[in-house]
C-alpha cells in the first residue's frame, strides 16, 4: 500500500476517534446536569473509585514521600542546601507526584474496571436492555461514574498529599537527623495555598478522563470476551497518556498564573 | 392517531452490515392487539428486525411507524416517550448481572417509572411466580440460575410493566416441553388479558402455532409469506412448507460442508 495513504487513514482514524470522544463526552457530561439523578449509583462509585482506592494510593504516597526525602537529601547536600528538603518534599508531592501518580493508580486500578463491566454488558446486550426499560445508559452508567470519579479523586489526593509528606517526614527525621519541628515548620512554611489546589485541581481533571476512558471504551468493545480485553487494555493505556498530558497543560496555566 | 389498524409498519427497510446484506426490502404489519410470530432460519435477521424496531439498530433506509407515527424522526423526548410502549425479551436474556433477580424483574418499575422499591418489589414477585421462579430465587443473581431460568426472568422483566407491545426473541428456547408451553400459555394471556400486540420470534412450531394469531416467514432479509396462523400448513409456500416441515431439502439450501 501507498505510504502516504497509510498516513492518511491513520490520520483520519485518527480524527474520528476524537471525534467520537468529544460526542460521548457531550452527552456524558449532559447527563450529569439533567434530571433523574441516580444518587445511590452516584455513592456506589464513589466509594469504589474513591474509597477502595486508598490503600494503593495511599502506599504509592508513602513510598514516593520516603524517596523523594532521600534523594533530594543527595541533592541538596551536593549545594549544602540540606534545609530545603522539607520544602521541596511537599512542593512535590503536592504539585505533582501526588496526583500524577495517585491519577495513574486509579487508572490502572478504575479505568479497566470500568471498561471491563461496561463492555460486558455491551456485549451480553444489557445495554440494549437498559434503553428497552427506559434507562438512558448514558445517565445510568456514565453520569454517575463521570461525575464520582471526578469527585473523588481530589479527596484521595488530598490524602495521598498528606501521607506522602508524613513519609518523607518519617525518613528525614529517623534516618536523615532531621529536628522534628524543624522539619514541619520548614514544610509548612513553604507550603502556598495555591500548590495544594492546583494539585487538586489536576486531581479533578485526571478522574474525569479516567472515567471518561473506561466508560468510552466499554461502550465501544465488541465482539465478545477479545473484545472486551482490548476495551481493558485501551481504556488504561489511554487514561494514563492523557493524564500524563493533561498534567502538562493544566501546569501550564497554574504556571501562567504563577 | 392510536386507531391505526396496524400498531407497528415496517416500510422496505433496508440493514447492512459491512458488505453483508441482512435486511432487503423488509415490509412487515403487526396489527393491534394481535400476536405475530415471524419464522425463518438462523441468521436471517430478525433479531436485527426487533432492533431496528427498537431503534437500538438505525436502518440505512425504510420507514417504521410505531402507532402511525414515523420513528426515525422522533428526537430524544419522543424516543424515550415510544420506548415506554415496550417490553422485549433478549434472544441472550441480557439480565444485569450486577442486580438481584428481582431488582432485575422491578428495574424498568423503579428507574422507568419511579415506582417505590417495595411496590415494585411485589410486581417482580408476583411476576416470576408466573415464569415458575418462586420467591427464593429472587434474592440470587442472575448467575446462579441456569440458562432456562434466566429466560424466564427476562421473560418476567419484559412483562413486568405491562408494555403496550412485547417483542419476545426466542421465548422458548432452552426450556423443556412443559415449561415452554406455560410460557406460550402466558405469553397468550398477555395478549388477551392486557391486550398487547406482540411480536414474537421462534423456531418452535408448536409454539408459533399456540402463540401466533398471524405467521410470516423472513428468508434472506424480506418476508416471504404472511397470513393467518390457521394458514401456515396450507399456505402453499415451498420455503413454509419445508421450514415447518424441518426438512434439509427443499428450495432453502443450507450453506453446510457435506461429509
Ligand atoms: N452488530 C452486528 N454487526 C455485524 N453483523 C451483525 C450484527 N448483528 C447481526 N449481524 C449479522 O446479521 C445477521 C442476522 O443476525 P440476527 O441476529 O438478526 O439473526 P437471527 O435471524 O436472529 O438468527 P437466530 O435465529 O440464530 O437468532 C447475521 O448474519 C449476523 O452475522
Ligand atoms: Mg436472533
Amino acid at each position: 500500500m501507498n505510504p502516504l495513504a497509510i498516513i492518511g487513514r491513520v490520520f483520519l482514524d485518527f480524527l474520528t476517534a476524537i471525534g467520537r470522544v468529544a460526542v460521548f463526552t457531550f452527552h456524558g457530561v449532559r447527563h450529569i446536569f439533567m434530571p433523574p439523578f441516580y444518587l445511590r449509583l452516584l455513592v456506589r462509585q464513589m466509594m469504589t473509585i474513591g474509597y477502595f482506592s486508598l490503600p494503593v494510593v495511599g502506599l504509592t504516597a508513602l513510598f514516593t514521600g520516603m524517596v523523594l526525602a532521600l534523594q533530594i537529601f543527595i541533592g541538596a547536600g551536593r549545594f549544602n542546601a540540606e534545609s530545603a528538603v522539607a520544602s521541596i518534599v511537599v512542593l512535590g508531592i503536592t504539585r505533582e507526584l501526588g496526583p500524577v501518580l495517585g491519577g495513574l493508580m486509579v487508572a490502572g486500578r478504575v479505568a479497566s474496571a470500568m471498561a471491563a463491566e461496561i463492555g460486558t454488558m455491551r456485549v451480553t446486550e444489557q445495554i440494549d436492555a437498559l434503553t428497552t426499560l427506559s434507562t438512558n445508559p448514558f445517565k445510568y452508567l456514565v453520569a454517575p461514574r463521570l461525575l464520582a470519579a471526578t469527585l473523588s479523586l481530589p479527596v484521595l489526593v488530598l490524602v495521598a498529599d498528606i501521607i506522602g509528606v508524613m513519609g518523607g517526614y518519617l525518613i528525614a527525621t529517623h534516618k536523615l537527623g532531621f529536628n522534628a519541628g524543624t522539619y514541619m515548620k520548614n514544610t509548612l512554611d513553604f507550603l502556598q495555598t495555591l500548590d495544594v489546589v492546583s494539585g487538586l485541581v489536576k486531581a479533578a481533571v485526571f478522574g474525569f478522563i479516567i472515567a471518561l476512558m473506561g466508560c468510552y471504551h466499554g461502550f465501544q468493545s465488541r465482539g465478545g470476551a477479545q473484545g472486551v480485553g482490548k476495551a481493558t487494555t485501551d481504556a488504561v493505556v489511554s487514561a494514563s497518556i492523557l493524564i500524563l498530558v493533561a498534567n502538562y497543560f493544566v501546569t501550564e496555566l497554574f504556571f501562567a498564573g504563577k | 392517531m392510536s386507531d391505526t389498524p396496524n400498531k407497528i409498519v415496517l416500510k422496505d427497510i433496508h440493514k447492512r452490515f459491512g458488505r453483508k446484506v441482512v435486511l432487503d426490502g423488509l415490509n412487515l404489519e403487526v396489527p393491534r392487539g394481535k400476536s405475530l410470530v415471524v419464522i425463518g432460519g438462523s441468521g436471517t435477521g430478525k433479531s436485527v428486525m426487533l432492533k431496528c424496531v427498537l431503534g437500538l439498530i438505525r436502518p440505512d433506509s425504510g420507514q417504521i411507524l410505531i402507532d402511525g407515527q414515523d420513528s426515525m424522526k422522533f428526537d430524544n423526548g419522543e424516543r424515550e416517550e415510544a420506548l415506554r410502549k415496550f417490553g422485549m425479551l433478549f434472544q441472550g436474556s441480557a439480565l444485569f448481572d450486577s442486580l438481584k433477580v428481582w431488582e432485575n424483574v422491578a428495574f424498568g418499575l423503579i428507574q422507568g417509572r419511579n415506582m417505590p422499591r417495595g411496590e415494585a418489589k411485589e410486581i417482580a414477585l408476583e411476576k416470576l411466580g408466573q415464569v415458575g421462579l418462586g420467591p427464593e430465587v429472587a434474592e440470587l443473581s442472575p448467575a446462579e440460575l441456569s440458562g432456562g431460568m434466566q429466560k424466564r426472568v427476562a421473560l418476567a422483566r419484559a412483562i413486568a410493566a405491562e408494555p403496550e407491545i412485547i417483542f419476545f426473541d426466542e421465548p422458548t428456547t432452552g426450556l423443556d416441553p412443559i415449561m415452554a408451553d406455560v410460557i406460550n400459555d402466558l405469553i397468550v394471556s398477555c395478549v388477551r388479558k392486557l391486550g398487547a400486540t406482540t411480536l414474537s420470534i421462534t423456531h418452535d412450531m408448536a409454539s408459533a402455532r399456540k402463540i401466533a394469531d398471524y405467521i410470516a416467514m423472513i428468508y434472506k432479509g424480506k418476508i416471504i409469506w404472511h397470513g393467518p396462523a390457521s394458514q401456515v400448513d396450507t399456505s402453499g409456500n415451498d420455503y413454509v412448507d419445508q421450514f415447518i416441515h424441518g426438512r434439509a431439502e427443499g428450495p432453502i439450501k443450507m450453506e453446510v460442508l457435506k461429509p
